[in-house]
């Protein structure tokens, strides 16, 4: 038992004698110690050390509380005077001029949106894929390397995706896929103006993609996951009945899996809105709205990263905050129907 | 014959199907592949033991890391040390004592919230909560910046972790008259032991590549220091300055630096994946 | 449970270890500011450290951060391209004084175009900036380039995506020689720049120019230099076509009065003289009137004496500028402002 005393957390010692001396009862006390009886007294410190240990992780859980509330705090107050500034009109602003000091925050949130939607579009289909490949295709033999090495996809820190996409993959665009792309899909009528302009290599289209690649491994390991719940008996029945692969697949681990799969779609993209170091490399940071995606645009977090350290005017870096409180905002939103999404999936694999 | 055509029909939409799934696996995996290639070739002509010996050099003269890869070191080590302890013991009253409770649901969900917030956004948190208040950028307050993106992770690991301990061996341990605390001690933390390393271990992964939180609180040194309450240098930062420099020897150490990470996080992710099949075995 | 106590006390004895540690070495001076002299005082400290075992820790954390830091009392010293004007410096107590000139370079993209084979004056390099003019075969190039072949390739803009004390530089010239520029946009670190693509650093416009046929874009000069672009030269105020070099940003530091500028608030950019480069600019330190940490201070003001000395040639290796040595003097001079409680100055360098 006394090495219990002493594993307890060490820091906290303190406090812990504290709450001994509160409930300190002179007159037990007193017969115990001229009983002298060791057992009563090791009882009393276990059920004191008891109600001091759940104090303390309720206490450790509210903290996770402190923290995100420190954080929006933070934000609300460092956005306060550009808000109070501008008013509810910063939202749907386009100018953003460092010298006159007229801010507006719909280039970045329309930046934002735009690579996460273009990382949406390429990482879905695949991630479905692969998802759908180690579950129904993949030799069992190579199922756990192909997917631990997805996996490890997401692992690789972002500024290392930044860099590669700046030296490596922005140019390599330019030289060999825009080109192509201005002089096929941007004369197709009706979304030939998507892929206008002269190829820069950076620009929304780079950071989108760039996204789609870091956010792929996630999409594809929660929906490997999800397809994962589905009873082996829908799916041995459907089989029974003759059903081909891509059958099963399409009409019974789809439906069933929706809510999961949309839920962890969500959580990929809720990633991609915050996603900073890749995409300050190679999203080309114009605040302007350009209708062709080769064209250079900025993000929120992009926006800050560049900026933040630079801005010296009080209005420019409370409205960097503000940019930051909105994306928080967003991402707090997409998050949270994701969580929803998942929970209910979980409920109902529960009552499966 | 209307039935075999339908068939063949069938056949030929699975094939075309599968085959697209597999070429999406494919395409995944040609990312990693090329990412990683590249890193080597870049990387690897400038690894020699100067990387590890000497200190990051002044433009157009040689050196290594030591100073940055000692600093990572010590601020990821200090971030799993602050943020651990209060993680895991979130976690238990999560599974333990309030695993019906209102706060519980709401600490699971804002915990989620967090694992996903945009890392720059803790580093402006940190800068105004510690930076100015203390006057100096430290490394103890890149350390703290990294603990709380340590902290969801592990809360969520040691939650899932303790959940899936039977109940049997709780009830077995609380019969034979021990007090909840150290049923949580002698019985969850055993059982679930490996799983928080691996959470701790994922945790570490995580942090040790992150670059948006410390520029604005550990910042960043020239030389050697070990003091936490001064800058403090860290190979992620280290990267992003020399990366984007013009001059040809900090190019080659950014690159060396990126493949080091890289393949440390890689390392303990593999590590934290072979825990877990051991432990599964 | 053995394990965390051990992982508990092995964390104890690394925090000890590290602040005793600490202590020991503790003679730092911490810097932070504009990240276009970030390599020069990189190389600086790490002689000065040879010679004298200070650590002298310099972060380029860009111009804004420098002034905002010596601010919040976070730095012994800030650093900062764009100089702060003599109110602002009173207002905040500080005490201002450049150290090294370096100068910006237009770069380009153009196929069968030699380094400085193509010549512009500051109204036209102003309207390509504007987006006024649109192609490398326009009439207001060709003319001043008679003979030269230019392409009839579009212009694709780069400029910077960052606050940052090259735009300063550059805006600041574009402003002083162009009415419209100056109206349209102004002069500032970041601009709402009215055409063209944003790079991070000025590494990532050099990258983005190397890589787009018929960029241009504007760069520090170690960097045209060191990534081997493709520069332009400037027709400057006497008329003159220059080449970016050394000799050149001397220059348009040489015709400079710094006496009369207080705080040595002067932007050497569009400089009369021959030779002179027309965007050249000094970068400056930021310190403290009365700093709280005197002797750090005193160390600091000790290392940049010893900058002003010793540390010319290792300047121009990385192609930045010393200093004329009147302008030297007078910065000396302005140091007995820096004073400590007792109103001391607290350091008075030996000639």
């Amino acid at each position: 038992m006394n090495e219990n005393k002493n594993a307890a957390d060490t820091r906290l010692r303190p406090r812990g004698t504290d709450m001994v001396e509160l409930t300190f009862d002179p007159a037990e006390a007193r017969a115990s110690e001229k009983t002298g009886d060791p057992r009563r007294n090791s009882q009393k410190r276990l059920i004191l050390g008891d109600k001091f240990f759940k104090l303390l992780t309720g206490a450790a859980a509210a903290f996770v509380l402190m923290i995100l509330f420190g954080v929006i705090f933070t934000l609300i107050e460092g956005s306060l005077p550009a808000l109070l500034h501008f008013g509810p009109s910063f939202i749907w602003t386009e100018e953003w001029n460092p010298v006159k000091e007229r801010f507006g925050a719909l280039a970045p949130i329309y930046g934002t949106i735009m690579t996460s939607l273009i990382a949406m579009l390429v990482a879905v289909p695949v991630g479905l894929g692969i998802a759908i490949f180690l579950t129904e295709l993949c030799p069992p033999f190579l199922r756990r390397p192909i997917g631990i090495a997805i996996e490890l996809l997401a692992g690789i820190p972002s500024i290392i995706y930044g860099i590669w996409g700046l030296f490596i993959f922005a140019p390599f665009l330019q030289r060999y896929v825009q080109p192509l792309m201005i002089d096929t899909l941007g004369n197709v009528p009706g979304i030939g103006w998507l892929f206008a302009g002269p190829p820069y290599g950076i620009g929304v289209l780079t950071a989108g993609l760039i996204l789609a690649i870091m956010v792929l491994p996630f999409i594809a390991s929660i929906t490997r996951d999800v397809f994962e719940t589905v009873p082996p008996v829908l799916k041995e029945s459907a089989y029974g009945l003759g059903a081909t692969t891509w059958e099963v697949v399409w009409k019974i681990v789809l439906p069933y899996t929706r809510v999961g799969v949309i839920g962890g779609v969500m959580l990929a993209l809720g990633r991609a809105l915050g996603e900073t170091m890749a995409i300050t490399f190679v999203i080309g940071n114009a605040h302007r709205i350009s209708a062709s995606v080769l064209q250079p645009g900025t993000t929120i977090s992009a926006s800050i990263a560049n900026e933040f350290v630079e801005a010296l005017a009080e209005l420019h870096t409370s409205s960097l905050t503000a940019l930051g409180l909105i994306l928080f905002v967003i991402t707090f939103i997409v998050l949270a129907c994701a969580r929803l999404l998942l929970a209910s999936l979980n409920k109902r694999a529960g009552g499966v | 014959m209307i039935d075999n055509a339908l068939y063949r029909r069938r056949k030929l939409r699975n094939r075309f199907h599968m085959m697209m799934s597999l070429a999406t696996a494919v395409f995944g995996l040609v990312w990693l592949v090329l990412i990683l290639a590249m890193l080597l070739v870049k990387g690897i002509g400038g690894l020699n033991l100067a990387v590890f010996t000497q200190m990051t050099p002044p433009p157009s003269a040689s050196g290594g890391l030591l100073n940055a890869i000692a600093g990572s070191l010590i601020l990821t080590f200090l971030g799993v040390i602050i943020g651990t302890p209060v993680a895991v013991l979130a976690g238990t009253y999560m599974a333990e004592y309030g695993r019906y409770s209102k706060l519980t649901n709401v600490v699971r969900f804002i915990n989620d919230i967090l694992l996903s917030a945009p890392s720059i956004v803790i580093g402006l948190f940190v800068y105004s909560i510690m930076v100015r208040p203390m006057g100096n950028f430290s490394g103890i307050a890149g350390a703290v910046a990294l603990a709380i993106l340590v902290v969801p992770v592990v809360v969520r690991t040691t939650e899932d972790m303790l959940l899936l301990v039977p109940n049997q061996m709780r009830e077995a341990a609380a019969a034979l008259g021990a007090p909840r605390w150290t049923v949580i001690r002698y019985v969850g933390y055993r059982a679930a032991k490996t799983g928080i390393i691996t959470g701790i271990l994922l945790a570490i992964a995580r942090i040790s590549g992150e670059t948006a939180p410390l520029l604005f609180t550990a910042l960043n040194n020239q030389f050697w220091s070990t003091n936490i309450f001064a800058p403090m240098p860290s190979l992620p930062v280290v990267i992003f300055q020399f990366a984007l420099s013009p001059y040809e020897d900090w190019q080659r150490l950014a690159w060396t630096g990126a493949l080091l990470i890289t393949v440390a996080v890689l390392t303990l992710s593999v590590l934290a994946r072979v825990l877990v099949s051991k432990e599964a075995k | 449970m053995k394990k965390k106590s051990l992982i508990l006390l092995a964390a104890s004895g690394v925090l000890a270890g590290a602040t005793i540690f600490g202590t020991v070495l503790a003679a730092d001076i911490s810097g932070a500011g504009a990240s276009f002299p970030y390599p020069v005082y990189a190389k600086w400290a790490d002689s000065y450290k040879k010679s004298a075992n200070v650590n002298l820790n310099y972060q380029s954390i860009g111009s804004g951060g420098g002034i905002k830091q010596i601010i919040a009392k976070t730095v012994t010293f800030g650093a900062t391209d764009a100089p702060m004007k003599a109110e602002d410096l009173e207002k905040n107590g500080l005490v201002q004084f450049p150290t090294v000139i370096g100068g910006v370079v237009p770069v380009v993209n153009l196929d069968g175009i030699k380094p400085g084979a193509v010549k512009i004056d500051g109204a036209t390099l102003g309207q390509i900036f504007l987006g006024n003019i649109k192609t490398w075969n326009d009439p207001a190039i060709a003319k001043l380039n008679p003979g030269v072949n230019l392409p009839n390739t579009a212009i694709a803009i780069v400029h910077r995506s960052d606050g940052s004390g090259t735009t300063f530089l550059f805006t600041n010239y574009l402003g002083k020689v162009s009415k419209e520029w100056d109206d349209k946009v102004g002069v500032s670190t970041a601009v709402k720049w009215p055409a063209g693509i944003g790079a991070k650093g000025n590494e990532g416009v050099a990258n983005t120019v190397a890589q787009t046929k018929g960029a241009i874009g504007y760069v520090e000069y170690a960097y045209a230099k060191q990534n081997k672009l493709t520069h332009l030269n400037l027709i400057n105020k006497d008329g003159k076509t220059v080449e970016p070099s050394i000799a050149a940003f001397q220059a348009a530091a040489a015709g400079a009065d710094w006496a009369k500028a207080k705080g040595f608030n002067l932007i050497i950019t569009d400089q009369a003289g021959e030779k002179t480069w027309p965007i050249a600019g000094a970068t400056f330190i930021l310190i403290r009137k009365q700093p709280a940490d005197a002797a750090a201070a005193t160390d600091a003001l000790k290392f940049f004496d010893w900058a002003y000395k010793n540390g010319a040639k290792e300047a121009e290796t990385l192609d930045y500028v010393p200093l004329p040595d009147a302008t030297i003097a007078l910065i000396r001079k302005e140091w007995s402002e820096i004073k400590d409680a007792d109103g001391k100055p607290l350091y008075t360098p030996g000639s």
